[in-house]
């Protein structure tokens, strides 16, 4: 590529001006920034925010499922059985049926997720023996809930029939018979299995993703837009200096953004952080040149600031929302998509915070990711140091 | 009249012009539907499982297997002892831990209680919950059966122990397939973000250009250039609905049971909303780069999370909740989820339909007040 042999900076002495250089780009883009107040205000104090209004919003904790019961029985082994279902803290007992047919208005508009049905002949069968059927009807639109739920639901009859059956043999002589099996799980990390701990690394994950990149997207594309670019390009600075006095500032601000998170996750939701917080302040700037540098990258492809937002949104935002194990874990999905999230820096950035966040352990669980995390920050900056320097001369 | 229509025909002009908006306004939603509609799905399968059997007896490896055969739990490895577990899950092999002491024959064969003891990862709390209920699921069945088998014992071949047994029957979604749920999720979502982001910054620009004081000069009136803007807007979201529909229901097989041109109308009617709340970002702000941090942070952002895209909404704090009723996106969701999997019709969506109508209504009446404040200032 010829051009770039005459671009700008070239055959500048590179040492005692190169600092002075990036030091000047800096102070411009603070002094810049400093002036857009709404900008700066959104920048540091809505990831905050946001953390909070999400964490708190933002679970999918499969209790309170609302259950409707139909009993055509009504007898007291059938309101025994019922009440397995009330003493749950896993389903909201709703409604209390008089007819079938209330059946599909409930469940069409959304009343609640799951009938059960006690036939006639409920006790009957039970009496005699035999198997007693019971109806279960699930509203299957969110699968998720409605397979947690209905996990739930066989639980609980599997754990009364085995009750029933130990209860006769007990009539016949074998009293010390109890349940089988004492089952007892356990949970790591986060006892009680609540969504905002697992939530909050990936929402910060997120939102550093989300403002990093969009903080810089607008930046070269937006001066060379006001022609503000040619300034630049005459104070002689190098493309890389460029780039790293452009990128700096947002860096600072990011982390600032960062801390104030942490800080107000620990305090409203209890994610402490047991491992190392110097390790992650420093992988946390790692990842954040990386998004910055791709915000960069994506405002010397782009031509107009409108093509950076499209450009920014659509690499960042759903990408980052569905591919990166926030919300959806990466080994369900199809090998194909597997082998696309491995473009997505937040992944690995992710495990590192879900690691020390709520784990506690060391850079040797997750080295590999932080590997990734350079790699990704290293070539995107390069790149667009690179196409810098084409795009300007 | 006249003026309104030649400004239209510049507008359409000026947008050709970009090429490369438009085709990203093209190819985007076609491959982000196609990925990101895979990889949203929260059915949890292959849960990777660590198993530390102590006992090693032929009960126990049975057990195991019914651990390993089910198709919710995959084999990542033996342990042979608990600073195995705890690495497995440190590092994030194994997500759940399936530990069995050593006198779990011995107890079992006794009739004592025995010991069981199941470790999941909960930093990731949906797949631990998931795979705990499958876990307590299997174990329940388990001892059902040694129950039964000593029921039958004490009791003479042929005699039957009472057991009841449920038979699910699901609804809209009999599969229970994750993706009828998430694909027209992921559509809607799509939807919103390209049209927010068509009009935030279609105003903003202008004024940041200088090329909004020749606008003004103009005979046109605010309310027409508000129109005239949205207008080519309008026909890259029709083409957008069109291509995402047409991916959902050829490319995903989601079964669309109720009425396609109400969907599609009712598409139409919600792009109005997040056009106009693009247009509103965009008499607001100041430049650009403002109007697309407002954009995402004060309209994208919460439209995703609070949606109940993938949250439910009755999980939230009342005071969340109550703020979701004015996120469109909430409307259109019970509407594309219903004329896509229930089948329902007007008669059951009258009401999110009108809500969406109005917020349409309203928020581009807002845009077009603001606009005018703007422009006589």
């Amino acid at each position: 590529m010829p051009g770039w042999a005459s671009s700008f900076g070239a055959g500048l002495p590179a040492e005692p001006y190169m600092l002075r250089r990036i030091y000047t780009i800096i102070k411009k883009e603070f002094r810049q920034v400093g002036r857009d107040k709404r900008t700066l205000g959104i920048l540091i104090v809505v990831p905050a925010f946001m953390i909070v209004m999400f964490g708190y919003a933002l679970n999918f904790d499969v209790k309170h499922t609302s259950i409707a019961l139909y009993d055509e029985e009504k007898s007291d082994e059938s309101r025994a059985f019922m009440r397995e279902f009330l003493h749950s803290e896993y389903f909201d007992f709703k409604h209390v049926l008089r007819d079938k047919g209330e059946i599909d208005g409930l469940l069409g508009n959304e009343q609640c997720r799951i009938v059960v049905v006690i036939p006639k002949d409920f006790s009957h069968h039970l009496k005699s023996g035999e198997v007693s059927p019971i109806q279960l009807i699930v509203d299957g639109a969110n699968s998720n809930a409605a397979t947690t739920a209905i996990g739930y639901v066989m639980a609980i009859t599997e754990e009364y029939s085995t009750k029933i059956v130990l209860e006769t043999l007990r009539h016949s002589g074998r009293g010390d018979m109890s349940m089988p099996i004492d089952y007892r799980p356990r949970v790591w990390y986060n006892p009680e299995l609540r969504s905002a701990k697992f939530l909050v690394p990936g929402l910060i994950a997120f939102i550093l993703m989300v403002t990093a990149v969009i903080s810089t997207s607008l930046s070269v594309v937006r001066e060379s837009e006001k022609n503000t670019i040619e300034q630049i390009i005459v104070s002689r600075a190098r493309p890389i200096e460029f780039i790293i006095g452009k990128t700096v500032p947002f860096m600072a601000i990011s982390f600032v953004a960062t801390i104030i998170i942490l800080v107000v996750s620990y305090i409203l939701f209890d994610v402490a952080i047991k491992g190392s917080l110097l390790l992650l302040f420093s992988i946390t700037l790692i990842f954040l040149a990386g998004c910055l540098g791709l915000g960069l990258l994506i405002s010397t492809v782009a031509e107009t600031q409108q093509v950076a937002f499209l450009l920014a949104v659509i690499l960042t935002m759903l990408p980052t929302f569905l591919l990166s194990g926030f919300v959806f874990p990466i080994r369900n999905m199809p090998v194909v998509i597997q082998v696309i999230t491995y473009f997505i820096p937040a992944r690995y950035f992710l495990v590192v915070l879900r690691s020390i966040i709520l784990k506690g352990v060391g850079i040797q669980a997750f080295y590999s990711d932080v590997v990734f995390l350079l790699v990704f920050a290293v070539v995107v900056l390069v790149v667009s140091a690179v196409r810098m320097k084409r795009r300007s001369w | 009249m006249r003026e309104i229509l030649n400004f239209i025909r510049k507008e359409f002009q000026q947008i050709r012009r970009d090429r490369k908006m438009i085709g990203l306004n093209f190819f985007a939603p076609i491959f982000q539907l196609i990925i990101l509609g895979y990889a949203a799905t929260l059915d949890v399968r292959d849960i990777p499982t660590i198993i530390y059997d102590m006992d090693d007896t032929k009960a126990s490896r049975d057990f195991v297997k019914k651990f390993t055969e089910c198709g919710y739990f995959s084999l990542s490895g033996y342990a042979g002892s608990y600073g195995d577990v705890d690495r497995a899950i440190d590092s994030r092999d194994a997500a759940i831990a399936v530990i069995i002491p050593y006198d779990f024959s011995n107890d079992l064969i006794s009739g004592r209680q025995a010991q069981l003891q199941v470790i999941a990862d909960g930093s990731e709390t949906n797949s631990a919950t998931i795979g705990l209920n499958y876990a307590s699921m299997i174990v329940q069945q388990y001892s059902r059966d040694i129950v039964v088998k000593e029921f039958e014992s004490v009791k003479g071949k042929g005699a039957k122990p009472a057991v009841v047994n449920p038979e699910v029957r699901v609804w809209f979604n009999p599969e229970l397939k994750s993706r009828n749920f998430m694909v027209p999720g992921v559509l809607a979502l799509l939807l919103m973000v390209l049209t927010m982001i068509l009009t935030s910054l279609a105003i903003v620009k202008e004024n940041e250009a200088g090329t909004m004081e020749q606008l003004i000069v103009t005979p046109i009136r605010p309310y027409q250039i508000i129109i005239g803007k949205l207008a080519p807007f309008f026909l890259i979201g029709f083409v957008d609905v069109i291509l995402v529909l047409t991916i959902a229901v050829f490319w995903f097989d989601i079964p669309l049971k109720g009425s396609a041109p109400l969907l599609f109308v009712l598409c139409l009617v919600f792009q109005m909303t997040t056009l106009g709340a693009g247009l509103f970002v965009s008499t607001v702000s100041k430049t650009q780069q403002q109007a697309m941090l407002t954009a995402v942070f004060f309209v994208i952002l919460p439209m995703m999370f609070l949606s109940g895209f993938v949250f439910p909404i009755e999980n939230m704090p009342k005071i969340i909740q109550v703020f979701t009723y004015i996120i469109p996106l909430r409307y259109f969701f019970i509407i594309i989820r219903g004329v896509f999997l229930k089948g329902v019709g007007i008669r059951e969506l009258w009401l999110e339909s009108t809500t969406l109508l109005l917020f349409g209504a309203a928020i581009l009446t807002l845009s077009i007040l603001r606009f005018r404040r703007r422009i006589s200032s």
